[in-house]
């Protein structure tokens, strides 16, 4: 608010209060850091379907906690910086909105302890990740990255609810921590390796390990604080959240070893390799994301006390710098014009809060001592040990991870000045105060590693082993292995800063000729769609009547299916013989369809058919039903109405063919109906809901009309699901006729 | 094809079935009726009016557009079934607060209301839409959608 901003239609207090209020969430969180340090579980439990053990349910754990405090954090700052980003952009509402339910979902998808509830977040944060990544939407890119997001986190999401519910089956609990107390039954249970695949396609999927690793550089179509908090602090990591919430229920297994260490390490090499290939800064951001990520995966994959305590604070280092990184390069953006470090360069005069964050950001990426990124880097080789593979692919990405660090930091703000636009400035204080921030908190973490474990890093480790760890985080380890590779990594990474552009051209060069991983996808996508184009040309033809054959045709056999294979046909006992005025409806009735028959004119077809209709409502009306009766009469007239207009239009016919195969369709149709009409009066009808009805309306309901009671009472919610549907239909109905207006005239 | 009889008919039926239609959704709750058989009645009032008197007459006398009256009814059957979610824990819960000082308002009455809207909404709306696919004459100032 530092400055009025007159006159751009946007400025106004309201746009800061999603920040402040994801402020004052941090804050309430941080108040449970000491509790839950000392092994406090809070939860809150509010019953749902109770019929099936369906619970929403909250439990604040270590692991929680820590997610929950990046969320409200670095949600803070990224909706404080969005506010600012998008000051005078009409879509500014749209995205704070989005982005605060995105926030909501993602809170609720670390504290949920039931799955269903953990279910309907994660579905939460894959759609509000749709909708931000398609947030460009009239860019035909930015949609299909959109899509592409939501297709295949959207295949997770479908496959953690199998998981979860097979798990759920097989230990007797939806409760998450039930299933983390029951690990033993469920390592030894035969379901246990499908279980073991779902879980890791949901967390693949969501947290961008190979196969599913491209949708996160196509989803940075998003704009700049959307990238940073959904695709690199907060979203993405859900799926290393859900491996390392499971880890006591699924993990320490061989079958868990092999499915995450090599998926985990084979991304992170991959994708660390391809960083340098991105000339555009926030794309090369996005590539080490995934790099991060497959790190978190192999490491939780090891699952050794080490590996977690340093995949944990590996997280932690990684929502800070990354986040930060991602609103720096915002800054340069909006500073200096572009996002090509190839275009910028000696920026560091123009551009300093930008350079100071980025470079306190990029040197925790580095891993350079005395940030946080040093101790986490540390812990990792620490933890890898004696795994060659492990180590040496450990070794290349953080070397990658070095050189992107020098690219970021260094190449646009030293040289000579190249920039876009003409006068680069640091941009406002709500968008370099974040990453300031971001940077700094990098830097204390890294001071005080004791600390650090025992208030964020300590509890978590523990919440995932599912017990008290006894490895610590320090800055300085003794000489060892670790210091060795950390300086190996050092001078690798500065070899391969060094020889950046010609590996980058390298890269580029070879990338047309390597397979595309996306491939499955596009080939998947493109079979779904012409199978369903084939399908939709077989049984869509456009001919009404087709329509009306084919769902006649499966009705009759529902009905002819239930007649043949239920009880046994029994006809009704008349109470008494039918007098005059019935015979009297049943001729009119008889004349009436013979005359829809018979007739070569639409007019007395449609008033032969409202014959029927009124022949039916007397019979209503003869019985008692007096509300049936008043709602078949307005309907019929209305259903003249509608046809009266429709057939202005229409051609005129002559005598209509006669279609045998019609006829027999609506033959057994009509047939199937009457009988099954009367094989429902022939069954002994249990009185007893009708008895519940007739005593329990007024009582109970307060009304007379036992009828209406029961549509908007007794069965309220039935009839709230018939009124949704009439409402979808007339929105289908409107948008064909307005679609077939022009083929019309 | 402006009929005057129709529409000296219409001037007086209209008022009397939406009268009806409102009479029909009132004792509903204790006679023969409800939100669905007045919303029907009331969507055949709109209709004798379109027929009679033309789309735009229609429309203007409807105030709102129908999709939006259907959108607002449907609104007030959700809103009927979280009020007796949030005041007593289920969802739907029958809810009387007048009902001791002898007035039947609650939310029952709002989500039958709901089903009147709903109904009455989507029949106008469709005939509306049924009724600019097939004009010939295209009046583009009718408006309304």
């Amino acid at each position: 608010m530092g400055k009025p901003e007159a006159g751009d239609g946007q400025a106004g207090l309201w746009r800061l209060v999603p920040a402040v209020l994801a402020a004052a969430a941090f804050l309430w969180f941080a108040g449970f850091v000491g509790p839950v340090s000392r092994g406090a579980t809070p939860e809150a439990v509010l019953p749902w379907a109770p019929s099936l053990g369906v619970e929403f349910s909250l439990r604040l754990d270590g692991l929680s906690l820590a997610f929950a405090l990046l969320i409200a954090g670095i949600g803070a700052i990224c909706l404080l910086y969005a506010a600012a980003y998008f000051r005078s952009d009409p879509r500014l509402t749209k995205l704070l909105v989005t982005l605060s339910l995105f926030a909501v979902s993602m809170l609720g998808l670390v504290l949920a302890d039931d799955v269903v509830t953990l279910f309907l977040f994660w579905e939460g944060t894959t759609i509000t990740s749709w909708i931000l990544v398609g947030f460009d939407h009239e860019r035909a890119s930015a949609r299909a990255a959109a899509l592409q997001a939501l297709l295949v986190t959207g295949l997770g999401g479908l496959a953690l609810l199998a998981g979860l519910l097979l798990v759920g089956g097989e230990v007797g609990s939806l409760r998450l921590s039930g299933m983390n107390a029951a690990g033993d039954l469920l390592r030894a249970a035969p379901i246990y390796p499908w279980v073991l695949a779902l879980v890791a396609v949901a967390a693949f999927t969501k947290s961008a390990q190979f196969p599913f690793q491209f949708w996160l550089p196509n989803a940075m179509a998003a704009p700049t604080p959307v990238s940073a908090y959904l695709h690199s602090a907060t979203m993405v990591k859900a799926g290393v959240y859900l491996l390392a919430r499971l880890s006591p229920a699924m993990g320490g297994t061989e079958a868990w070893f092999w499915t995450l260490a090599p998926v985990g390490g084979l991304t992170m090499a991959l994708s660390a390799v391809w960083a340098l290939r991105q000339p555009d800064l926030k794309m090369m951001l996005a590539f080490t994301t995934v790099t991060a990520l497959g790190m978190m995966t192999m490491l939780i994959g090891v699952g050794t006390p080490e590996a977690v305590l340093a995949a944990m604070c590996f997280l932690i280092v990684h929502a800070l710098y990354k986040a930060g990184l991602f609103l720096g390069v915002g800054m340069i953006e909006k500073g200096a014009g572009t996002r090509d470090y190839m275009a910028l360069g000696g920026l560091r005069g123009a551009l300093p809060l930008s350079f100071a964050a980025i470079a306190l950001a990029a040197l925790a990426m580095a891993g350079a001592p005395p940030f946080l990124g040093f101790v986490a880097k540390e812990a990792g080789y620490a933890a890898a040990g004696d795994l060659a593979v492990a180590v040496a692919a450990l070794v290349l990405a953080n070397a990658l991870m070095v050189a992107c660090g020098g690219l970021v930091a260094i190449r646009p703000f030293f040289g000579p000045v190249r920039s876009p636009k003409a006068r680069p400035a640091d941009p406002d204080w709500a968008l370099w105060l974040g990453p300031c921030a971001l940077a700094m908190l990098g830097l204390a973490f890294g001071l005080a590693p004791g600390a650090t474990e025992r208030a964020l890093v300590g509890p978590m480790a523990a919440a995932v082993t599912g017990g008290p760890i006894h490895a610590h985080l320090a800055l300085w380890h003794g000489f060892g292995a670790p210091l060795v590779l950390t300086l190996v990594t050092y001078a690798l990474g500065v070899g391969l800063y060094l020889a950046a552009d010609r590996l980058r051209g390298g890269l580029a060069a070879a990338e047309p000729r390597l397979p595309r991983t996306e491939g499955w996808y596009d080939a998947g996508l493109a079979g779904l769609t012409a199978f369903a184009r084939a399908v939709t040309r077989r049984v869509q033809d456009g001919a009404m009547t087709s329509y009306l054959r084919r769902t006649f045709t499966a009705f009759a056999l529902l009905v002819w299916g239930a007649l043949l294979l239920g009880q046994a046909f029994r006809w009704p006992s008349l109470a008494a013989p039918p007098d005059l005025i019935d015979w009297t409806i049943v001729i009119l009735i008889v004349l009436s369809a013979g005359l829809v028959l018979r007739t070569t004119s639409r007019l007395t077809a449609i008033a032969a058919l409202g014959g029927i209709g009124a022949g039916i409502a007397i019979v209503f009306v003869l019985y008692g039903a007096i509300d049936v009766a008043m709602t078949q009469l307005f309907v019929e007239i209305l259903v003249v109405i509608f046809i009266a207009i429709a057939m202005v239009r229409l051609p005129a016919t002559g005598p209509m063919p006669f279609r045998p195969r019609d006829a027999a369709v609506a033959a057994a149709l009509g047939i199937g109906i009457a009988a099954g009409t009367l094989a429902m009066l022939g069954t002994d009808l249990d009185r007893f809901m009708t008895t519940f009805f007739e005593t329990a309306s007024y009582p109970q309901a307060k009304g007379r009309n036992v009828v209406n009671v029961i549509l908007v009472d007794f069965r309220g919610l039935d009839t709230m699901g018939e009124i949704a549907v009439i409402v979808i239909a007339g929105v289908a109905a409107v948008a064909a006729l307005r679609a077939g207006r022009g083929a019309l005239r | 094809m402006k009929s005057v009889i129709l529409s000296a008919a219409t001037r007086m039926l209209v008022p009397a079935i939406l009268a009806l239609s409102v009479f029909v959704f009132w004792r509903g709750h204790n006679e023969p009726g409800g939100g669905f058989v007045g919303g029907l009645l009331a969507a055949a009032a709109i209709a004798l009016l379109e027929k009679a008197e033309g789309r735009a007459r229609a429309a203007r006398a409807l105030r709102f557009d129908p999709q939006s009256i259907a959108a607002v009814g449907l609104g007030c059957a959700v809103t009927a079934g979280l009020w007796g979610g949030l005041a007593r824990g289920t969802f739907l819960k029958g809810m009387w607060p007048f009902y001791d000082i002898g007035l039947p308002f609650g939310s029952i009455f709002l989500f039958d209301l709901g089903v009147y809207l709903v109904v009455l909404g989507t029949i106008a709306a469709i005939l509306f839409a049924l009724e600019d696919a097939v004009s010939t004459d295209a009046d583009p100032g009718s408006g309304g959608d």
